[in-house]
This record gives C-alpha cells, sequence and structure tokens, in this order.
C-alpha cells in the first residue's frame, strides 16, 4: 500500500500512509481515537474508494474496486462493532459470510468447532447473542470467505475482560494457516502480544513502525499521544 | 426590502433585478389594459400555477413534506368558493378568504393522521387524503355530485359589472395571490421558524438536538401550505366558473404539473418554481398540440433533470455564475421581479 | 344473507389488493423505496397481457408465461439503470423520479392505447361460478385469492428460505456490511425489483381479466395496494393479505350501503387504522 490518502465526506483521514504486509503476517495498528484506523481498515476492504494504484494486494491495484469485489479477491473484515445482520439468524450470518466461495479450511463445521457455543446458539437470531458470541459470529462470519487477509477492527472493544482473554487465545488458530491479518486495537498491550510488526497512527500519518517486540513502551506512547 | 442585507457587488445587481421587477410588476398590474383576454387568461394562469409551485417547493423542498395529494386544497379551496356563495351567500372575495381559514383548520386533523406516515409513504397518505376529499365532495349532490356545478351568474355578476371587469378583477386577484405567495415564502424563510426549517433540511438530527420542535415546525408549514393553497384553488376555479370532483382533485393538474414546475426550475430555491413555471407554460404553449407526447417529454425532462442536476435549472445557472451573485437579498429581488 | 354474500366477496376482493401490495412491500422491506409508478406498472402489465393474448389467440392467463419474465427483465433493467441512482439518504429523488415514471407510463400507454377501457377475454372463467348453500363464488375471483396467497407465501418462502432471500434481508440491515460479505447491492436491488415487478405482471393480468382497464386507473391501484401495506403492518407479507382482505371487505360492505359509498369506506377504514393503529394491525417482530 503506498501513498494512501483517504476522505471522509470533505474531510481527510489519512495522509499519503505507506504501509505494506508480507504473506502471513500479522501487523497491529494501534492509535488513538480519530488516528484514522477504522478509515484505513474501511478503504482496504473497499468500503472507501479510492485510486486504483493506492492499495495493491497480491501485486495487482484494488483501491478503486467496489467492496463486494475486494471480498472476491480474499480480503475479509471483521467490523468495528460486529455489525451482524439482525434479520438473520446465527446460522445464516455465517452462511452470507461464505457467499464468496473461496476454497479453504474454514466452512461452517470448522467455525463450530473453533466456536462451539455458537453450534448451540445456530437458529437463535443473532440479536440474542451476548457481546462475545456476537463478536465469535462476526469473526466466523469473516472466515467463512476464506479469506488471505482478515481485517480485525476494534474486537475488544465493549467486551469484558474474560471474553477478550477467550478471542485473544483463539486468534492464533486462526491466522495461523498463513492467513495474513491487520488488527486495528486500542488495547495495545494485546495488539502487540498477537502481532509481529506494528504501525502507529496519529492524526492520519504513520508516526512510529516497528517489530512489535522491540518497540518501547515510550516510544509508542509518544507516538500515540504526539507528546514528548 | 431587504437590499441592506449585504452591500456588495451582489446587491447592486440585487438593486438591478428589484428595478426591472418594479418595472415588470408595474406592466403586469396594467395588463388589462394593454393585453388581450386569452393572454390575460394565460398570464393570470402563469401567476396561480406558480403559486402553487412556490407552496408545494415551501413543503417539499424546505420542509421534506414530499406530498403529491396538494389536490386536496385546491379542489377544496374550490368547492369553498362555489359553497360559501351558493348555500352561504357570501361575496366571492369573503368567500375566498374564507376558504383560506377553512383550509387551515380541515388540514389540522389530517396533518395529524398523515404525519404518521414516513418519508414517501407519507407521500401516498396525502393521495389518499385528496382522493377521500373528491370521493365526498362528490357525494354531495347539492353542488352536483360527481357530474359537479356552475358557479350561478348573479354571484358572477356581483364580483363586477361587465366581463371585462370581471376578468381584470380575477387576474388582478390571481397576480396578488403569485406576489403574495412568493413574498410570503420568502418572508416565512427568512424568519426564525424558516431558519429551523432550513436548519432541519440541512440536518434533522443535528437541528433536534438544538432544540427545535421538527414536527411543529413541519405541521405549521403544511398548515400554512394547505391554507394558502386552498385560496389558489378558490382562484381558480373563479377563473373556470365550473367545479366538479374530477376537475378539483385532479393529480395531473395540481399536483405532477405542480412538481415538474419545482423539479426542473430547481427544488429547494426560492427562484426555482419562478423559473419552471415560466419554462412551463413556454414548453406547454409549443408543445400543445402534441397532446400526451408533451406530458412524456415533461415527465422525461423532470426524470433526467432528477438524475444529472438535481438543483434543477436555478442550480446550474447559480453554479455557472457563482459566488457574488447570490446573497439572499437578491434572492428576493428575482423572486418580485418574476413573479410579478 | 347480504352481508355475509358482501364479506365474502370483500375477502376474495382483498387477494387482488394483496396482490397489488405484495411488490411494493416487498421492495420497500429491502430498499426503502416506494415506488409512485407502481400502479401503472400494474396497468402496463395488464395491456402488455392483452396485446400478447391478442397477438397470439392464447388464454390471459397462459400469457402469464411471457409477461411475468418480460415485467421482471424490465424491473431489472429500471432499477440498475434509473433507480439504483437515486437510492440514498434523501427520499426526495426516488419519490419524484417514479413520479416522473408514473407519468411516462401512463401517457405512453394513452399514446398506443388510447383512453378507451379494455378488458381481458378469459372466455368461461369470467363467469363461473360456483354455488354454496345460497352464496355464489365466483371461481375467477377465488382463483385470484388462491394466487395471491400462493405468490404470498412463494415470497415468504423466497425471503426466509433461500439465498436470495438472505442477500435481501442481509441488504436490507446493513448495505456496507453486505457488500463487503461480497453482494453486490445493486444487483440485489435489481432482482428486488425484478421480483416485485414479476408479482406486479401476475397482479395485472388477474386485473385485467375481471375488470375493464384504462391508462388512468394506476394512481388508484397504487392507493389500494399501499393502505393494504399499511393495515397489514410494514414488513409483513402475510399481514400485507390481511390489510388486502380488510380494504377489500370495506369497499364490498361499503358499496352494499350505497354504491358511492365503495371506494370512500375503504379509505376510511384505512385512516381510522391509521388513527388507532399507526404501526398497522400486524407490525413486524424484529428479533
Amino acid at each position: 500500500m503506498t501513498g494512501l490518502d483517504a476522505f471522509y465526506g470533505d474531510f481527510q483521514a489519512l495522509y499519503g500512509l505507506d504501509l505494506h504486509l508480507d504473506a502471513g503476517e500479522v501487523l497491529a495498528i494501534i492509535g488513538a481515537n480519530g488516528a484514522g484506523k477504522t478509515t484505513l481498515l474501511r478503504s482496504i476492504a473497499g468500503l472507501i474508494r479510492n485510486r486504483p494504484e493506492a492499495i495493491r494486494f497480491r501485486g495487482s491495484p484494488v483501491g478503486a474496486l467496489r467492496a463486494d469485489q475486494v471480498a472476491g479477491l480474499g480480503i475479509a473484515l471483521v467490523p468495528e462493532g460486529r455489525q451482524l445482520f439482525p434479520s438473520l439468524s446465527v446460522e445464516e450470518n455465517l452462511i452470507i459470510g461464505g457467499r464468496v466461495g473461496r476454497k479453504g479450511p474454514w466452512s461452517l463445521d470448522a467455525v463450530y468447532r473453533l466456536f462451539p457455543i455458537l453450534k448451540e446458539r445456530r437458529n437463535q437470531a443473532s440479536t440474542s447473542l451476548s457481546g462475545g458470541q456476537q463478536q465469535m459470529v462476526a469473526i466466523g462470519r469473516a472466515l467463512m470467505a476464506n479469506p488471505d487477509l482478515i481485517l480485525f477492527d476494534e474486537i475488544s472493544l465493549g467486551l469484558a475482560p474474560i471474553i477478550i482473554r477467550d478471542i485473544y487465545a483463539a486468534l492464533p488458530g486462526i491466522v495461523g494457516d498463513g492467513m495474513s491479518a491487520i488488527l486495528v486495537e486500542q488495547d495495545i498491550s494485546k495488539a502487540l502480544s498477537v502481532s509481529s510488526r506494528v504501525y502507529c497512527l496519529q492524526e492520519g500519518r504513520v508516526s512510529l513502525e516497528g517489530a512489535s517486540d522491540a518497540l518501547l513502551r515510550e516510544a509508542i506512547s509518544r507516538a500515540y499521544f504526539g507528546i514528548a | 426590502m431587504s437590499v441592506t442585507y449585504d452591500v456588495t457587488r451582489s446587491s447592486q445587481a440585487a438593486r438591478i433585478a428589484a428595478g426591472l421587477g418594479a418595472v415588470i410588476l408595474l406592466l403586469l398590474i396594467a395588463a388589462p389594459w394593454w393585453a388581450g383576454r386569452a393572454e390575460l387568461r394565460l398570464i393570470g394562469e402563469i401567476c396561480l400555477f406558480l403559486s402553487l409551485a412556490s407552496l408545494w417547493n415551501l413543503m417539499a423542498g424546505y420542509a421534506g413534506l414530499v406530498s403529491v395529494g396538494q389536490q386536496a386544497y385546491v379542489g377544496f379551496g374550490g368547492y369553498m368558493l362555489f359553497a360559501l356563495t351558493i348555500f352561504g351567500g357570501l361575496h366571492p372575495l369573503a368567500a375566498i378568504a374564507l376558504a383560506g381559514v377553512l383550509g387551515a383548520l380541515v388540514s389540522v386533523p389530517v396533518a395529524a393522521l398523515i404525519f404518521r406516515l414516513r418519508g414517501a409513504y407519507f407521500a401516498i397518505g396525502t393521495w389518499v387524503m385528496a382522493e377521500v376529499f373528491r370521493l365526498s365532495f362528490a357525494q354531495v349532490s347539492a353542488l352536483g355530485g360527481g357530474s359537479g356545478t356552475s358557479l350561478p351568474t348573479d354571484i358572477v355578476r356581483s364580483l363586477a359589472e361587465g366581463r371585462a371587469a370581471r376578468e381584470a378583477l380575477a387576474y388582478w386577484l390571481a397576480l396578488a395571490a403569485s406576489v403574495l405567495v412568493v413574498a410570503s415564502v420568502y418572508l416565512f424563510l427568512r424568519s426564525r421558524r424558516g431558519l429551523a426549517l432550513t436548519a432541519i433540511r440541512d440536518n434533522e438530527l443535528a437541528a433536534a438536538s438544538l432544540g427545535i420542535d421538527i414536527w411543529r415546525t413541519k405541521f405549521v408549514v403544511y398548515v400554512v401550505t394547505s391554507a394558502l393553497t386552498a385560496m389558489v384553488g378558490a382562484l381558480i376555479f373563479l377563473q373556470k366558473l365550473r367545479i366538479s370532483p374530477d376537475a378539483a382533485f385532479s393529480v395531473n393538474d395540481w399536483t405532477a404539473f405542480v412538481i415538474f414546475i419545482v423539479v426542473i426550475g430547481g427544488i429547494g430555491t426560492i427562484e426555482g418554481p419562478i423559473i419552471g413555471t415560466l419554462l412551463f407554460f413556454a414548453l406547454r404553449e409549443t408543445l400543445a398540440d402534441l397532446g400526451t407526447t408533451y406530458l412524456l417529454v415533461l415527465g422525461s425532462v423532470a426524470i433526467v433533470v432528477m438524475l444529472k442536476a438535481p438543483k434543477g435549472v436555478w442550480g446550474l445557472i447559480r453554479s455557472r455564475f457563482d459566488l457574488e451573485l447570490f446573497p439572499l437579498g437578491f434572492r428576493v429581488r428575482r423572486t418580485d421581479q418574476k413573479g410579478a | 344473507m347480504d352481508w355475509l354474500n358482501a364479506i365474502v366477496q370483500g375477502t376474495l376482493l382483498g387477494g387482488l389488493y394483496a396482490l397489488f401490495a405484495a411488490g411494493l412491500s416487498l421492495i420497500f422491506g429491502v430498499m426503502r423505496l416506494v415506488n409512485i409508478a407502481h400502479g401503472d406498472l400494474i396497468v402496463l402489465a395488464a395491456y402488455l397481457g392483452l396485446s400478447t393474448s391478442i397477438a397470439l389467440g392464447m388464454h390471459p392467463l397462459l400469457v402469464l408465461v411471457a409477461v411475468v419474465p418480460a415485467m421482471a427483465g424490465m424491473g431489472y433493467v429500471l432499477q440498475r439503470g434509473v433507480l439504483n441512482r437515486t437510492l440514498g439518504d434523501d427520499i426526495l429523488p426516488p419519490l419524484l423520479v417514479t413520479f416522473g415514471l408514473s407519468v411516462i407510463v401512463q401517457n405512453a400507454l394513452l399514446e398506443i392505447y388510447t383512453a378507451d377501457p379494455r378488458k381481458m377475454d378469459a372466455g368461461g372463467l369470467e363467469t363461473a361460478s360456483v354455488d354454496l348453500g345460497g352464496l355464489t363464488l365466483g371461481v375467477l375471483p377465488v382463483l385470484t385469492f388462491a394466487v395471491a396467497v400462493g405468490v404470498i407465501a412463494g415470497l415468504q418462502w423466497v425471503f426466509y428460505r433461500t439465498a436470495l432471500g438472505r442477500a435481501f434481508r442481509a441488504v436490507s440491515d446493513n448495505q456496507d456490511i453486505a457488500q463487503i460479505m461480497g453482494l453486490n447491492k445493486a444487483h440485489v436491488f435489481g432482482l428486488a425489483m425484478a421480483l416485485s415487478l414479476a408479482v406486479v405482471a401476475v397482479a395485472g393480468i388477474f386485473l385485467g381479466i375481471r375488470t375493464s382497464f384504462d391508462p388512468s386507473i394506476g394512481g388508484g391501484r397504487l392507493i389500494f395496494g399501499f393502505e393494504a401495506v399499511i393495515i397489514g403492518g410494514l414488513g409483513n407479507l402475510w399481514g400485507t393479505l390481511a390489510g388486502g382482505v380488510i380494504l377489500g371487505v370495506a369497499q364490498t360492505v361499503g358499496a352494499a350501503i350505497d354504491p358511492g359509498w365503495q371506494l370512500l369506506a375503504g379509505h376510511l377504514v384505512f385512516l381510522l387504522i391509521l388513527a388507532i393503529r399507526p404501526n398497522g394491525l400486524f407490525p413486524r417482530m424484529d428479533g
């Protein structure tokens, strides 16, 4: 991804952002509220259209594609706030995630093996689940597409710490088989614990970049808040 | 009346427009002395359509109340003119004024009902109301039932001595109505409530958070518009001298045309309905022989405008000659000029 | 017996109104679009049926085979070519564009077919009836009602049991996220309009066999369909059928009191329900 500018209405949210990701890598993006993290993910997913060359995926320009076309290429998003389809049951939410029809290890059975509770609740309305269970559905729904790159937007937001721990415990099993991931997170320590590299965004620009285990706390907080 | 608002080049342009407007208004007032019978009738009709268009524009373009049922009030006003003069023995001018009052009264329960419908369903709800009005008046046998009735000659005579004087009076009333409507729309939009309306149109949520009572504001607009539409309706049928349910509550005549006028001219602007009315009549006078084809053209033009230039002809003009030409002061001058 | 008769005939008439309403309800559910031209498209379908039936010498019911796909195709093209561009936060563009479309369809029909009332010739079907202990049931109204029930059951099945229905519901819930799941909403909307106009085709054919029609009656059909939708409750297809029946019964009972009261009675019952149950009698329970 090179020189990404993204706009949110008339408001420019990202300024010439350059970042890249290798196959199979887990990248963490951290930054304060309004730093442009969600805009970044929405741009990659195709919900915000851009110049074709602004985003390249496996060598081809995808910046100007529609979200459904991007999905077909193997990029899936677990959106902030889960955003399940309230009119669809748990299982229907998962099935619709598999609509793009890409081949791979993930299927209804595989998702149910990962989150057994969902199998019990498969015919319930997605709105009747707890927040943690809804997050499982949202993750399962993205996995059903068998993506090459999965984008997680604030998956710990609004969940109890114990649920967050469970979900993060499941993450390595999810992204283990060569799937790349970009993790947007406000919980810095969680983000660092599962990622190999980290970018810190501040007001739409990259303020810090490095290997997750090498970054110093104080460097992060400087890059995060923009204070010395 | 508002040039003091902004003293720049634009207000000079507005002053020129105002001067032109005043001249045109005087010319129009004098029309009975220089225009033939047919022209007088046509200009009168243009004035009445301009009034209907400005009122519909206030509702749809500013208050977001997209009605396809304003024929309810046109017909209601027309029937009130007939009923109040025939049975109430009122002078036609008093009947026209009272038609407005009654229009406002009847619009209150109507609004209470149809305001329960959101957005597009509101539109169809207004149409249902118009149908209820039409079917109800068709049941009144004293007013000719389904086939309608004519205004008795003694009532027509009470208006003025001689046909020419009557036609001149009907014309002046139509002219006065259009000036009154356009001026009220303008003044309303400049008032506190008008500002609230614009705020609602721009962002309903934000307006609500500023403490603007959206329901009440829209309700007031609906009632005022209905009252004025009823008065215009009374004037329309004072020109026609004959009324029937199908003519009085015609969705084509009193709503479809009016919507096309506003959309083509430029919805949500004061100038739009004026330009739209002039374009509409220019088209009608040249294409009238084509019959239904004319309506096909009109419908297609409206769709293309809505898709390609949603701000209409006035929007195109405005974007071309941008900036200094369009403070509110200028807009009202344009309004007066063409509205006259 | 008169009253019973009026109620039974009204119920059957309600089937036709439910057919008017189902397509309207469907597209509102999927994309919050209200198609003002809906009634005129019903009339267009009736004329298409008439012309096809005359040209091919076929029974009006058989021409459904041609008219349904033709209208569906038209719906898809209309949606993708025109209506998709009008969808957004502003309700004005879709309203005004479909309103313009309504005027175009109406006047195009007037141009082609003139204002003379026409009717489809369905032979013996129109007059056939069965006697049920003093109650005479026309075969055609019963068939219309049965078809309406079938169409609504079919739509219900599509909506809740098929991949297409899942796509409809997903797009209706959240367009962005549905797009991320690989659904092209422009296409999904096109399919919804195609399905809506397929139902419109059925409605138009049954309308044209039942009564005479002319290009000006579209507005009235839109209103009946709309009233059935609101009476039944938005988003509830079986409620729409119930709404159609209530409207039909109100009209026939009104007509039994005084022939001039037929339409007025229907509208008044609609307004009454709007006053006491603004969300309709059977609003959809979410969740």
